[in-house]
């Protein structure tokens, strides 16, 4: 991996990023979901994308506090956010991370923060058709059973059901579909601040139900496009033991995987 | 002459009670917050043709959505057919509009006889589905008692009044036939034709009399029907309409602003507008109870019809937690009627020591949500259930700081660490320098 530019070290040099990573807060700690984040920076890095991130002056984005209902320490967030990403002049934003690509695509701009906001899996979508990405026969995706978890806060939460299936396809991969998907798509259990606390009391976890739903596919590359996403299904194919035959697997890993990065 | 002023009585003793009932219904969705209703006015109107007259999201599930059609519109064209009826009743006249249309007038007839016979079998489809057939989303633990029977009256009710028009029909029909003056020829009417020979052998009074009673039950059972669907979860008729009007334009994901909160939180940053006005507040952050949500959130508590897919759809519900969407906008719907019949009895109304939150719904449901919007995506008339448990979530966060332990755990994370985990902000980057694991 080459080294990472940060905002403030183009802005020094009078320069702003064509478009700004935004790592996310599972992004820069948690250890699985940072394998994600430099898959994706070796997918940007290849394809000579400019990007810069904002290093340690990035800051949650509040998406867990207005969700659980703290609106004050969310308006704190995003107002503290949207200056930094103002003051340097911030134009395009893309986020591997589905609940900051929703609150600062959707919530920012009524707080004064306005950017072309996107997610990786569109992102992906685009260097594919653009052609900066090419997977001659496939690598070694092809013909092999992928299936898609949709997360909630792409999929219903802004109708992006197409892109990551369409990254999938780049792969020749045989893409089955669970019953539940789309716009029924079962939510993994952690959206709505649910990351950060036990469920309620019920007669199941969520992500153990979506789990099996997933693995009675018969996939053995379940594709996510969500750290929380990520943490559920993977702790729901552990959980049924399956975790040696069944990978869970970011968008951005499969197409580096599948180019060799 | 008798039975004119009879009927006359009958519909204003009917407009009476419904204009009643109606600015009952108008005082309760009032109790709600003032709200600005954002978004395209031709998104809006869009969404009213498409989702409320179209049935658009009916038919995500195919089965219920064709005997719902059948149901829907025959509603609205044997409505047509519901005018004449009072014209006829006023003025004392029989099948008024036969002169005028002419040919065109059986065909009519058998257009309204056929959707009679669509509705009353998909009425009788409905019944089963919801007694016979274990269909769980008509058996989750807040269909209660009167719900199921609410639902069961209706069914029942329109199956007899379609049995009713047929009936009559069919003694009109023959009443024609042996030249009874007043019984204005209407050509063979299809389907009350196979009920002719039941009718034969009664003499031309028997079948005035059956013909009449049909007719002035028919009738009485609209405007007794009209009536009772403003107490029912059938309001969903009309209200359908309003609702998919004022739902939310915006992506799913969005969640309401607060501007209280902006007002104050640039306050404190120093980023306030010298100039602005402190947006008006209730006094209270989020909702306790029904006056702190928008009148467009209790609209839609009218709205709904209870049948259930938001709470099919919940994954919450789906893995046996307490929440149920469906619960929260018949919870919402329920104290607004407890809090508006205790108003019209000049009792304490809202100040009764009750509320919303607590009386109604727990915290357990609301802490159960996923944000999903399952629910959102599910409802066939775009009822908003998120929207009511963000705000309720609001109010315990906020004014009571009852939040679940852990999420007050990362509520400090973030105020400290500006993360929602326990890891300090000078190793954000730290992912950079790491080899890849």
């Amino acid at each position: 991996m080459l080294p990472i530019p940060t905002v403030a070290d183009l802005a020094a040099k009078g320069e702003t990023p064509e478009v700004l990573f935004w790592v996310g807060c599972a992004g820069s700690y948690d250890d699985r979901y940072k394998r994600v984040t430099k898959a994706f920076v070796k997918i940007m890095q290849a394809t000579e994308t400019k990007f810069a991130v904002l290093g340690t002056e990035e800051s949650c984005t509040g998406d867990p506090a207005r969700r659980a209902g703290n609106e004050f320490l969310f308006q704190m967030q995003a107002m503290a956010n949207i200056q930094v990403l103002n003051g340097y002049g911030i134009k395009k934003i893309v986020t591997a991370c589905p609940h900051c690509f929703n609150t600062l695509k959707n919530e920012y701009p009524e707080l004064g923060g306005n950017y072309d906001v996107i997610h990786h899996s569109t992102f992906l979508q685009q260097l594919i058709n653009d052609g900066k990405i090419k997977l001659e026969g496939g690598g070694e995706f092809k013909g092999k059973k992928i299936t898609y978890h949709d997360s909630c806060y792409l999929g219903r939460a802004n109708n992006i059901y197409e892109a990551p299936r369409a990254v999938l396809e780049a792969l020749d991969a045989d893409l089955v579909e669970m019953k539940r998907c789309k716009t029924t798509g079962l939510c993994c259990g952690a959206g709505g601040a649910q990351m950060f606390k036990d469920a309620e009391k019920g007669k199941k976890e969520i992500n153990i139900e979506r789990a099996e739903e997933a693995l009675a596919t018969g996939a053995k590359t379940i594709a996510v496009a969500c750290p929380f996403c990520m943490t559920m299904m993977t702790d729901g194919v552990k959980n049924k033991e399956k975790e040696a035959e069944v990978k869970v697997k970011d968008l951005a890993e499969l197409i580096a995987e599948a180019k060799g990065l | 002459m008798i039975q004119s002023i009879a009927f006359v009585i009958t519909l204003a003793i009917a407009v009476y009670f419904i204009r009643k009932r109606v600015l009952r219904l108008r005082d309760n969705i009032r109790l709600g917050k003032e709200t600005t209703i954002t978004g395209d006015k031709g998104q809006r109107l869009k969404n009213m043709i498409l989702v409320a007259f179209g049935q658009q999201k009916m038919f995500k599930k195919i089965t219920p959505a064709i005997f719902h059609f059948f149901i829907y519109a025959g509603f609205l064209i044997i409505n047509l057919e519901v005018l004449e009826f009072i014209i006829d009743g006023i003025l004392g006249t029989h099948r008024v509009f036969a002169p005028f249309l002419g040919g065109l007038y059986p065909v009519l007839m058998n257009m309204f006889e056929t959707l009679a016979v669509l509705v009353l079998f998909a009425c009788v489809v409905f019944l089963v589905r919801r007694n016979v057939l274990n269909i769980a989303r008509f058996q989750s633990a807040e269909m209660t008692k009167w719900p199921r029977l609410d639902a069961n009256l209706i069914l029942v009710i329109e199956v007899i009044l379609m049995s009713a028009i047929l009936c009559m029909n069919a003694a009109d029909q023959l009443l024609q036939v042996r030249g009874e003056a007043h019984y204005t020829a209407t050509g063979k009417l299809f389907f009350s034709s196979f009920l002719i020979p039941a009718f034969e052998n009664f003499s031309n009074g028997t079948l005035i009399f059956i013909e009449r009673f049909a007719w002035w039950f028919h009738i009485i059972g609209i405007l007794a029907f009209a009536v009772y669907v403003t107490y029912s979860k059938h309001l969903h008729i009309f209200l359908a309409f309003p609702n998919t009007y004022f739902a939310k334009v915006e992506a799913k994901g969005h969640i309401n602003n607060m501007p209280v909160v902006t007002h104050e939180v640039k306050s404190m940053l120093g980023l306030a507008d010298a100039n602005a006005t402190p947006p008006a507040t209730s006094g209270k952050f989020g909702a306790k109870d029904i006056n702190d949500l928008s009148w467009q959130n209790l609209l839609a508590a009218y709205s709904c019809t209870e049948c259930g897919r938001c709470t099919a759809e919940c994954p919450a519900n789906q893995t046996g937690k307490k929440l149920s969407p469906r619960k929260i906008m018949m919870d919402t719907r329920d104290r607004m009627e407890e809090v508006g019949n205790s108003i019209a009895k000049g009792g304490p109304g809202l100040a009764d020591g009750k509320s919303l939150l607590g009386d109604y719904i727990t915290k357990e449901e609301i802490n159960a949500c996923t944000s999903c919007n399952a629910c959102v995506e599910a409802c066939p008339v775009m009822i908003n259930p998120l929207e009511i448990i963000v705000e309720l979530r609001r109010y315990v966060s906020m004014e009571e700081s009852g939040a679940p332990a852990s999420w007050n755990s990362m509520y400090q994370n973030i105020e400290t660490n500006f993360a929602p985990w326990k890891f300090s902000p000078s190793d954000r980057f730290n992912w950079a320098k790491e080899e890849t694991k």
